[in-house]
């Protein structure tokens, strides 16, 4: 048996392939390896950090950067605890063997969580630095004081170097959680909008995605797709590729590939070859998506809010109350990767190294694991920047079925899925429908809220999204369904005293599922946001002036307001009186979201232009005012509001998945388009900076009210209120005709 | 097993193909080494593979190899480097014009072809002339003003 080590050492290769050299501030480190062997348990601090003879610093880092500005803020985090500048530090980051297992990167919690437990464990570093430097130096640790990684005397009479004190020894303590994190009158880095160091390569080409990397003796592969759902291999006929030299079939019960030396002739084999296969199972009509979850059955019933006095629901009591009641739909939509999911492994009789853009190494550590059938620590997953995704995409299934591959061909692989892959196959954020229902009396008070929502439920416990591989290849995996907390946001975020809120959680989902941005919350906050709107305007009063009411949250105010300001809110009622010879309709709208109840607050406004005879939106400008705590990078805070704003205006304004009756017919970008340059609106910001608080979390919030400002908005303009969304023109423009 | 002679970057290179259909693309990447032109759809739709062909912004992913040859192909690697970015390289760095940055390189090669037939184009045109370039992570409004920032400082 080799030694760890020696095992783990194959990752060196990478080094080579890379021709890395300066480009080390990206998401791979030259040498990486010779951190092997370092403790990876969350509780030490030598998990996550090491200090170096020269004073310069690694940091191991569980959460990845998924484009998303991590990869400078954590930076930012431990130079700030350990008074050492962030260019300084190299980051390792989604390496099973040499980093922590932080959880995924996931659910806005990369700095949140994963920034502050190494954050404590830079201040346990600096703790023991410090206590180390006064007993070299013979001073009081109080008269001390730390600089660019040298700890000096507070009259600089003295000083030794943190590099002199611990270069490249372990810590060897635990995180002290008690260890003093420095007072945020002092913050050099934190705060500050430095440069993310993986942009010049990026712009440059020279980065390395998973895509680019080359192994010696790596064949490429690409999967043979059954061509309906649930269809099973019956025949193969390797003879239909004879004509193109190098390339063979590999199968494994019904999963079937094609491999080759040279990329382009595994594309023009899987385009070739000719294999019969069984009709498909069979997927339900998509016609009758959102009748059949209404329909049910029903899993069970979950209570999100349950208060005060709900007879008026079944009792509205008569001639002094009007009910109010609106069903709002959310399609069934794709990550939309730019770039189609990609993973490459070597898999050898008793050791696995598998890189991929996974945003959870550790989580598919284990997945892998258990169908290698190795025991866990001989398979190393390696992160490498893949293509944004915004949740798990086709990329675990593209890596599962590279180690398949390898491990049936004892070389290294690489697949590459197509466009038509991953616009089919990769996991889609479900579909959501939710009825609102508002009891309103004489004054105008909103006797009762009413939530229903109607959701596929996860499976408690899941190790991982099932995998397409397996199930073809008969291999075992644990069947059921992953979503991300979609129930969140159901129930409005101001003062009314009787409240029901309910989850009726159905047993399927007609396609494969996973967590897309801000799972839920997007289509939760277009029904909540959009329902409160509409009982402004049945009670005649102006949407601000509706929520400002009935808003508590003292922060949530402040960002209701900032927003209102900077947007030159005209106060009146929605939606504004139409000018019948208008062509174009313009108005404004707002929307408001308390992330998970608890987190970031975000208030979104929003204007827009309607074109009468087309349908056609154009969201001219969007205000988002946001209060996300502590604000590490606020440029990068920023960038992720746009990405937000962005992302979410082009899955509100024109995405939705199309299937038949045996696969998903939206598999391009003509089927299923995206939002393009030239409808991108002006974007401006307000964001609130608290350098004494927690940071929140930044990368999901802002897309939550995004379709409830923009479908806010059009009521104002045209007095129509959009449901369903994707607000296409077709849709639209029927809605403004009355149907 | 045919032989193509590619101007690429400057230099003429040879590749051996058995098939006269193979796109650009993957010569580039794979033959060649360039990997910063990426893969995205093969169907021209996204713009991830965006190169230079005698000035023109050409989509390598459906270009076959063989209708370039004799022209002058520039892949992104062919602009700059991390230490010498091009002037439009240098604004996508100023503006921070990226997150996954998956797109990136298409959305620079773009630029430059808008940049050389009109040095100074209104924001609109930097609109139209990216409309062939999808992006997931919505760095939109940072790539049009790194455009413009680029125009603005003369980089063709």
């Amino acid at each position: 048996m080799l030694s760890r080590r020696a095992f783990l050492a194959t990752g060196g290769l990478l080094v080579v392939a890379f021709r890395l050299g300066r480009r080390a501030m990206a998401q791979s480190v030259p040498n990486a390896d010779r951190f092997l062997g370092k403790p990876l348990a969350p509780d030490v601090v030598d998990s996550y950090l090491a200090v170096h003879a020269d004073g310069s610093v690694t940091i191991f880092v569980g959460k990845v950067d998924i484009g998303t500005g991590g990869r400078i803020a954590m930076r930012q985090i431990v130079g700030e605890e350990l008074d050492v500048p962030p260019e300084r530090i190299a980051m390792i980051e989604g390496d099973t063997a040499l980093t922590p297992n932080q959880g995924a990167t996931a659910g806005s919690y990369g700095i949140a969580r994963g920034g502050a437990q190494i954050r404590q464990a830079a201040a346990t570093a600096r703790q023991v630095l410090v206590t180390q430097a006064a007993r070299r130096l013979g001073k009081p640790a109080g008269d001390l004081e730390v600089a660019d990684g040298v700890v000096r005397t507070k009259d600089a009479s003295a000083s030794v170097s943190y590099g002199d004190l611990v270069g490249d020894r372990a810590f060897g303590v635990k995180v002290d959680p008690k260890a003093p994190l420095k007072s945020h009158e002092h913050f050099r880095f934190i705060g500050k909008s430095l440069r993310r160091p993986d942009i010049p390569s990026k712009v440059t080409g020279l980065h390395r995605y998973v895509h680019d990397l080359v192994l010696p003796g790596m064949l490429h592969a690409r999967v043979i797709r059954p061509p309906a759902h649930g269809a099973t291999l019956v025949n193969v006929d390797e003879t239909s590729i004879g004509s193109i030299a190098g390339a063979r079939v590999v199968r494994i019960q019904s999963f079937l590939a094609v491999v080759a030396e040279r990329e382009w002739d595994a594309v023009r084999a899987a385009r070739t070859l000719q294999a019969t296969w069984t009709p498909g199972t069979g997927l339900p009509d998509a016609a009758t998506l959102f009748d059949s979850m209404r329909a049910g059955p029903v899993v069970r019933d979950q209570e999100i809010a349950k208060k005060g006095d709900l007879s008026a629901l079944s009792a509205p009591p008569p001639g002094i109350t009007r009910t109010l009641t609106a069903q709002y739909r959310w399609p069934i939509q794709t990550h939309g990767s730019i770039g189609p999911s990609c993973g490459v492994a070597h898999v050898r009789a008793d050791r696995a190294t598998i890189w991929s853009s996974s945003q959870n190494t550790h989580g598919f550590q284990a997945t892998a694991a258990r169908f290698l059938g190795l025991e866990k620590d001989r398979v190393r997953v390696i992160y490498m920047d893949g293509s944004g995704s915004y949740g798990p995409n086709g990329e675990d299934d593209a890596a599962a079925e590279a180690a398949l591959l390898s491990k049936a061909l004892g070389r290294p692989v690489r697949v590459q899925w197509s466009r038509q892959e991953e616009h089919g196959l990769d996991p889609k954020g479900p579909a959501q429908l939710l009825e609102l229902r508002a009891v309103v009396d004489a004054e105008n008070e909103v006797m009762v809220w009413e939530t229903q929502a109607w959701l596929p439920i996860a499976t408690a416990n899941l190790p991982n999204i099932p995998l397409l591989s397996l199930d073809a290849a008969g291999l075992p995996q644990t069947p059921g369904r992953s979503t991300g907390l979609i129930y969140q946001n159901i129930d409005p975020p101001y003062t009314m005293p009787n409240v029901n809120a309910v989850v009726h959680w159905i047993p399927d989902a007609p396609l494969r599922t996973s967590a897309i941005r801000a799972p839920g919350k997007i289509a939760n906050t277009f029904a909540v946001e959009s329902f409160v709107d509409e009982i402004a305007a049945l009670t005649r009063v102006d949407p601000v002036e509706f929520r400002l009411r009935r808003l508590s949250n003292p922060r949530g105010v402040e960002v209701l307001k900032r927003a209102v300001a900077r947007l030159g809110w005209q106060p009146r009622p929605s939606p504004r009186a139409v000018d019948p010879s208008a062509a174009v309709l313009t108005g404004r709208g707002i929307a408001y979201v308390h992330y998970k109840h608890d987190e970031t607050l975000v208030a979104m406004g929003m204007e827009v232009a309607v074109e009468r005879t087309t349908g056609r939106i154009r969201v001219t400008r969007v205000v988002c005012a946001q209060d996300c705590g502590l604000m590490i990078n606020p440029d990068n805070v920023q960038a992720q509001l746009e990405g937000n704003i962005i992302q979410t205006l082009s899955r509100a304004l024109h995405e939705e998945v199309v299937y038949d009756r045996d696969r998903v017919t939206t598999v391009d970008w003509a089927s299923y388009p995206i939002l393009k340059f030239p409808e991108v609106p002006a974007l401006e910001f307000e964001l609130i900076q608290r350098l004494d608080q927690p940071a929140l979390g930044v990368g999901e919030a802002a897309s939550a009210p995004v379709a409830a400002a923009l479908g806010n908005a059009v009521f104002d303009a045209t007095g129509v209120r959009l449901r369903t969304v994707p607000f296409r023109a077709e849709r639209v423009k029927a809605a403004l005709a009355g149907n | 097993m045919a032989k193509l002679a590619l101007r690429v970057n400057g230099a003429v290179r040879e590749i051996e193909s058995d098939d006269p259909d193979v796109p650009l693309l993957y010569l580039l990447r794979n033959d060649l080494g360039l990997s910063g032109t990426k893969f995205g759809c093969g169907l021209a739709q996204c713009g991830a593979c965006t190169v230079l062909v005698d000035g023109r912004a050409v989509r390598s992913c459906n270009a076959p190899a063989r209708a370039v040859v004799g022209q002058d192909v520039v892949t992104i690697e062919g602009l700059g480097s991390d230490d010498r970015p091009d002037p439009v390289q240098s604004a996508f760095i100023a503006e921070q014009a990226a997150q996954c940055g998956y797109c990136t390189a298409g959305m620079v090669m773009t630029a430059r072809a808008l940049l050389a037939h009109t040095p100074r184009p209104s924001e609109q045109q930097v609109r139209e002339a990216l409309a062939g370039n999808l992006c997931r992570c919505g760095s939109h409004a940072r790539v049009i003003r790194a455009v413009l920032r680029a125009a603005a400082q003369g980089g063709r």
